[in-house]
């Protein structure tokens, strides 16, 4: 099999194994709307990738893609050598792939903490009070909710709920449509600095979307930037963040 | 005075096995939004599987002691009735997932017939009597002209019951199999995302529900000693309205509902008319769904979902 990295853009640091998680050819349709457009994405172990794009671009739609909800009518996703195109989602989750979805969907009638074990079901709760120490120091703010319904939760704390969620069940590939969504500055950089050291300390992978550019593709390895359903843009972070179109399109006014 | 005792008890009686039926009625509409109509027929053909079993049981195997029949007849017709509503999800629901909401519905009404008329072909119109099971009395009250009674198998009822519904309580909030149940309830795309089978959960709803209509058939049975191809569709429609008096998905709901509605019939036919007893119920259904739609312990929408 070719290496498709260098199909959508040159890469710096062209790889030769074999991508975790690789897109190719993706087209979804809601109807008959196309929404995504034949997508190809590589995403290797060990790396952090971002997915920028503007409102309806069709980055959720890829999300929800990886994980069969909706099936893509054309193309193929691997996930570490396996087709996982038709698999069906639960399987999906037990391959070790964790989301965190937009709109967080945290179950309202659940309390904190059973939202937390909802995340840890894949992994037999092996590792339970370990994981659950390591949400904690992340996002204190939990425990002191501990026995909160998810329903009456802020925005944030669903957020930080929603994430914690994610990595119970100690993901091999990590994804996040949006964690900076509703969060306060001070917040988003916590999340930030600890996706980056879950990273570098446990070699995490990590695939996430953001409207926050600047943030995301300074933290990133990589980056994608799609349009209207098509990727038109990939590389390493800092470079896209010095290319002009990126810059003109979703920087303005957001860097800080 | 001692009426009023004795139609407390009687309808405590009633109440407890409506409740159990609620249950299965409020649990499938929970987790794929469907009114199951063939759920009252599924508690009828238990009580025909427990009919047979008990006939079995005495007859054949020669077992005396009432509490080992009972026992062996409880536990053989909640294992064919899981099996009967878990094939009937397989065959008539589950296909019709993602077609238009009412298709299942429909779908349920046809097979509601077909047990009914199924049961009817096969073990004829008539009422099929068993041998009293349990016959002792307690007399609580007696002031000479009325006595107020409490029967063992009334004892019997109320006490499986109140044991089968903290254990249901307990699988449903204490175990994983019971949270992941309420994860699809609340949000199956996600529950799915998280590794949970939808289909398998919802198909052991369906298994569930069956097994406590299973036990109320049972006892259903023992109560009145006969089972009737009809039954399915009266005390159907009760435990229906139970669930919705009660606030439809809501499980506390559903026993609280079915409570009140074994009280209402019994008072009502005590103080005002045995005939009209089943109107009794049908009408709190309609002034149910009019005023009080979400029900007494129905959720009030106050999440951020
Ligand atoms: N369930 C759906 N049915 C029909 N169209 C949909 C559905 N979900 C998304 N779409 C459409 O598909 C396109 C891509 O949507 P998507 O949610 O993937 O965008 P997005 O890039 O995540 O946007 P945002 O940044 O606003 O979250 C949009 O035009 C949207 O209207
Ligand atoms: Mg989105």
């Amino acid at each position: 099999m070719s290496d498709t990295l260098t199909a959508t853009a040159p890469v710096a640091t062209a790889r030769t194994d074999a991508p975790m998680l690789q897109v190719r050819g993706v087209k979804t349709f809601y109807g008959n709307i196309m929404a995504l457009r034949g997508v190809d994405v590589n995403v290797y172990k060990g790396e952090i990738v971002t997915l920028i794009g503007s409102n309806g671009a069709g980055k959720s739609t890829l999300m929800m893609t990886i994980f069969g909800q909706p099936r893509p009518r054309e193309g193929t996703i691997t996930f570490e050598g396996r087709d996982i195109t038709n698999v069906p989602t639960h399987e999906i989750a037990h391959l070790k792939i964790a989301q965190s979805p937009e709109g967080r969907r945290i179950f309202p009638r659940m309390s904190v903490f059973e939202n937390l074990q909802m995340g840890a079901a894949v992994d037999g709760f092996a590792h339970f009070d370990a994981d659950l120490e390591k949400v904690f120091v992340l996002f204190p703010r939990l425990k002191e909710r501990i026995n909160q319904r998810g329903g009456t939760l802020s925005g944030g704390e669903q957020q930080m709920l929603a994430i914690g969620r994610a990595l119970m069940s100690r993901p091999r590939l990590l994804m996040l449509d949006e964690p900076s969504l509703g969060l306060a500055p001070l917040v988003v950089r916590q999340i930030f600095d600890a996706i980056r050291e879950l990273n570098r300390t446990e070699g995490l992978t990590v695939f996430l979307v953001e409207q926050n550019a600047f943030h995301a593709l300074k933290l990133a390895h990589r980056g994608y930037v799609l349009v209207n359903g098509a990727i038109t843009l990939s590389g390493e972070g800092r470079e896209l963040l010095e290319r002009p179109e990126v810059r003109a399109a979703y920087l303005e006014g957001g860097a800080h | 005075m001692e009426i009023f005792v004795q139609q407390l008890i009687n309808g405590l009686t009633l109440g407890s096995i409506y409740g159990l039926i609620a249950i299965g009625y409020t649990m499938v509409f929970g987790i794929i939004g469907m009114v199951n109509f063939a759920h009252g027929d599924v508690f009828m053909v238990s009580a025909f599987i427990a009919l047979i079993c008990f006939l079995l049981v005495t007859t054949v195997m020669g077992i005396t002691s009432i509490f080992l029949a009972l026992a062996i007849v409880l536990v053989v017709a909640m294992v064919f009735t899981s099996l009967l509503n878990w094939a009937i999800e397989r065959v008539a629901y589950r296909p019709l997932r993602g077609s238009f909401r009412l298709a299942p519905m429909i779908s349920a009404i046809g097979m509601s017939i077909f047990l009914a008329n199924f049961v009817q072909v096969t073990q004829g119109p008539r009422n099929k009597p068993i041998p009293p099971m349990v016959t002792d009395v307690i007399v609580l009250m007696d002031n000479g002209s009325y006595q107020v009674t409490l029967a063992w198998k009334q004892v019997i009822i109320m006490a499986i019951t109140a044991i089968l519904l903290a254990g249901f309580w307990y699988l449903v909030q204490k175990t994983s199999l019971g949270r992941a149940q309420r994860a699809c309830e609340q949000d199956r795309k996600m529950a799915a995302l998280l590794g949970i089978n939808v289909d398998h959960t919802i198909s052991l709803t369906f298994v569930i529900g069956a097994a406590l209509a299973a036990v109320a058939g049972t006892l259903y049975l023992m109560y009145y000693g006969v089972a009737n191809f009809a039954d399915g569709f009266v005390p159907g429609v009760k435990a229906f309205t139970a669930a919705v008096l009660g606030g439809i998905g809501s499980l506390p709901g559903a026993v609280l509902g079915g409570l009140l509605i074994g009280l209402i019939e019994t008072f009502w036919s005590a103080y005002f008319s045995i005939e009209y007893k089943d109107v009794a119920a049908f009408s709190i259904l309609a002034i149910t769904l009019i005023f009080m739609p979400q029900g007494l312990l129905g959720r009030p929408e106050v999440e951020k979902v």
